[in-house]
């Protein structure tokens, strides 16, 4: 009998990059579950629309390159960029929306830097900039809770209104936005910013109905889906738990200094946690591996530096969220932190190169 | 030559005057083959394998902030061509006169006054495209394309081959910001030649094409980090395009060398 020699690591990680890819994406379900509950069919029939331009795009740029088309195709990378992309958009936004960033997130941020793994940028969000950047108006038709839109916005209704601009009845999307008192309704986040230019406190917008009981009305259910999703992830050990945990008390630290010093005009701690893309973010984004930062001290850095560029954006910036921005500027950065943070090589004393 | 000559013995002076004479017409023709040869390098040169735009990326700043339309591509095109000519010209003109530790003070200077001819140009027969180049227009001064070709060719050449050089390398150039300005305009705003009778006069708002039909402006290809996107694309297909000539030519090398290795075994 003779014994198999090998020279080490003996033990093996056999996860696969299409296996890790399913499990991220299995782990989104209970967010867009929820996100179906509360915002109605929108957000799944642009995941439908950018997943199928996300297989066109990477079918046709692999063959140009001359690539393993199936090995590649099938690995599961389009897919999740396009799902998280579909995620992002508003329900209600055109078609074409979700077509040109999943063409640009796919072509252009992966593909053309060299594919999986070579991407400097987060292809999900960086065609969500894009979008934001380019089509301004399409990327802020938010659509309230279900509960709050008196048109019955069912399937078909939904479909329609993607595609054409009207639902079957013949109510445009501002109609839809449009809340029993003629006010046009937005997001949480963006309610909140406006209100405080306009002078009012905080408390004060919170009457709002779309802030609903808590924090947000339907948000903070996604957000709660998305961290029950991220951490059956860091369970499962598919993502470091340093990245989220860290960009999760750098935000609550922001908010809880602002918060303690003038309640009146900045939101509670918890409403930064569970509005706008707050854990999907921290989860599922922050954590990629191709563009995220790889020690372990150069993860809690990005982390930390996430949550302060979101909390500066959302008070200071011009746009009402910006844990896309914060993201792409990580992506920027990680290169940077993962130099000045390499780990101690065993055996070396610290500082030896 | 010797064939010719050889009858002919009866007069020494005579044959020695046909003889420079014949020589003369040769270093003529061998002169005028030389020069057409350079005329051609030229042209190749700027056009294609020294592009300003594409190889040298010198001038990026005007190429990439005035081409979100082709009319103020066209406009600032054209009007980097003139100067790059005239400054050519000029700088050859006086190479012999001018020192060498000041020559780069001397070029900027003369590159300026043509700069302030072709603004003031502008300003009195296309006011719109005069406003719409804004600040890009005396910009051209800063330009490294024309101050490069003056201290690169034009220098050390004759003044018909550098006006031609200029020529070309403005024309290479020109070319560069008006593809750019082709491919933004009809991405960011669906038209082709919007605002042509800013340069061109009230005619020219008939050239004004709708190529399709956009809802709202992709703001993307109008604001300039498209316009860096699309440069990296046009010089990737340049590269792409040289590869493959090159590739072509290698495949055709080794058939010959096939050939012969064939007819030596047979």
């Amino acid at each position: 009998m003779a014994f198999w020699i090998a020279s080490s690591p003996h033990n093996h990680n056999q996860a696969k990059t299409p296996n890790l890819m399913r499990l991220v994406i299995y782990a989104t379900l209970p967010g867009v579950l929820a996100q179906w509950y509360f915002f109605g069919w929108g957000n799944l029939i642009h995941i439908a629309l950018a997943m199928a331009t996300a297989l066109v795009c990477e079918f046709t740029v692999l063959s140009l390159r001359k690539k393993p088309i199936t090995h590649e195709l099938l690995d599961g990378s389009a897919l999740l960029t396009a799902l998280l992309l579909g995620i992002c958009l508003p329900a209600l936004a055109p078609w074409w929306i979700s077509v040109i960033g999943t063409i640009f997130a796919i072509v252009i941020v992966k593909q053309l830097y060299g594919g999986l793994g070579h991407n400097p940028f987060n292809p999900a969000m960086a065609g969500y900039v894009m979008l934001l950047v380019s089509f301004p108006l399409q990327m802020t038709l938010w659509q309230p809770p279900l509960s709050l839109v008196a048109v019955d916005l069912n399937f078909t209704n939904t479909f329609t209104t993607i595609l054409t601009g009207f639902t079957l009845e013949g109510y445009s999307v501002e109609q839809i936005r449009t809340s029993i008192d003629g006010i046009t309704m937005a997001t949480p986040l963006d309610t909140l910013k406006t209100n405080t230019g306009l002078g009012l406190t905080v408390f004060e917008s919170l009457e709002n109905p779309i802030f609903g009981d808590n924090f947000a009305l339907g948000w903070e259910w996604i957000n709660a889906g998305f961290l029950l999703g991220g951490i059956f992830l860091i369970f499962k050990k598919a993502i470091a738990w340093q990245t989220p945990v860290s960009f999760l008390i750098s935000l609550f630290i922001c908010s809880f200094i602002s918060y303690s010093i003038s309640p009146d005009s900045s939101a509670s701690t918890m409403f930064h946690w569970f509005s706008g893309a707050t854990m999907l973010g921290a989860f599922f984004i922050l954590t990629d591996p191709v563009t995220g930062a790889t020690s372990t001290k150069g993860r809690i850095i990005v982390g930390l530096l996430a949550g302060l560029l979101v909390y500066l954006i959302r008070t200071a910036g011009g746009y009402p969220d910006g844990v896309a921005f914060a993201i792409l500027l990580c992506n920027m950065s990680s290169p940077l932190i993962d130099q000045y943070t390499r780990p101690r090589t065993y055996g070396h004393l610290k500082g030896d190169k | 030559m010797s064939n010719e000559i050889a009858p002919q013995n009866s007069n020494d002076v005579d044959i020695a005057n046909k003889i420079d004479e014949q020589e003369e017409a040769a270093n003529k023709l061998q002169a005028t083959a030389d020069l057409k040869a350079e005329y051609k390098e030229l042209a190749i040169q700027g056009l294609w394998k020294n592009n300003p735009g594409l190889v040298q990326l010198l001038g990026l700043c005007p190429l990439l902030a005035v081409t979100s339309t082709v009319t103020n591509a066209l406009g600032l095109g054209l009007a980097t061509l003139l100067v790059l000519i005239c400054s050519n010209a000029t700088v050859s003109a006086i190479r012999h006169w001018v020192p060498k530790e000041i020559r780069i003070p001397i070029f900027v200077l003369i590159i300026a006054a043509f700069v302030t001819c072709v603004q003031l140009l502008m300003n009195a027969y296309a006011y719109g495209i005069y406003q719409s180049l804004g600040i890009f227009l005396p910009l051209i001064v800063t330009n490294c394309a024309i101050i490069g070709r003056a201290e690169a060719y034009a220098s050390k050449n004759p003044v018909k081959q550098a006006a031609f050089d200029g020529l070309m390398m403005g024309l290479g150039f020109a070319i560069i910001l008006v593809l750019l300005g082709i491919i933004r305009e009809i991405l960011g705003q669906g038209t082709l030649f919007d605002g042509a009778n800013l340069l061109f006069g009230e005619w020219a708002s008939v050239l004004r094409i709708e190529v399709m039909q956009l809802d709202s402006q992709f703001l993307l290809a109008i604001l300039p980090p498209g316009a860096f996107i699309a440069m990296g694309i046009l010089i990737a297909l340049k590269n792409a395009i040289d590869n493959h000539i090159k590739n072509k030519k290698v495949v055709d090398t080794e058939q010959v060398i096939e050939r012969v290795r064939v007819n030596f075994d047979s």
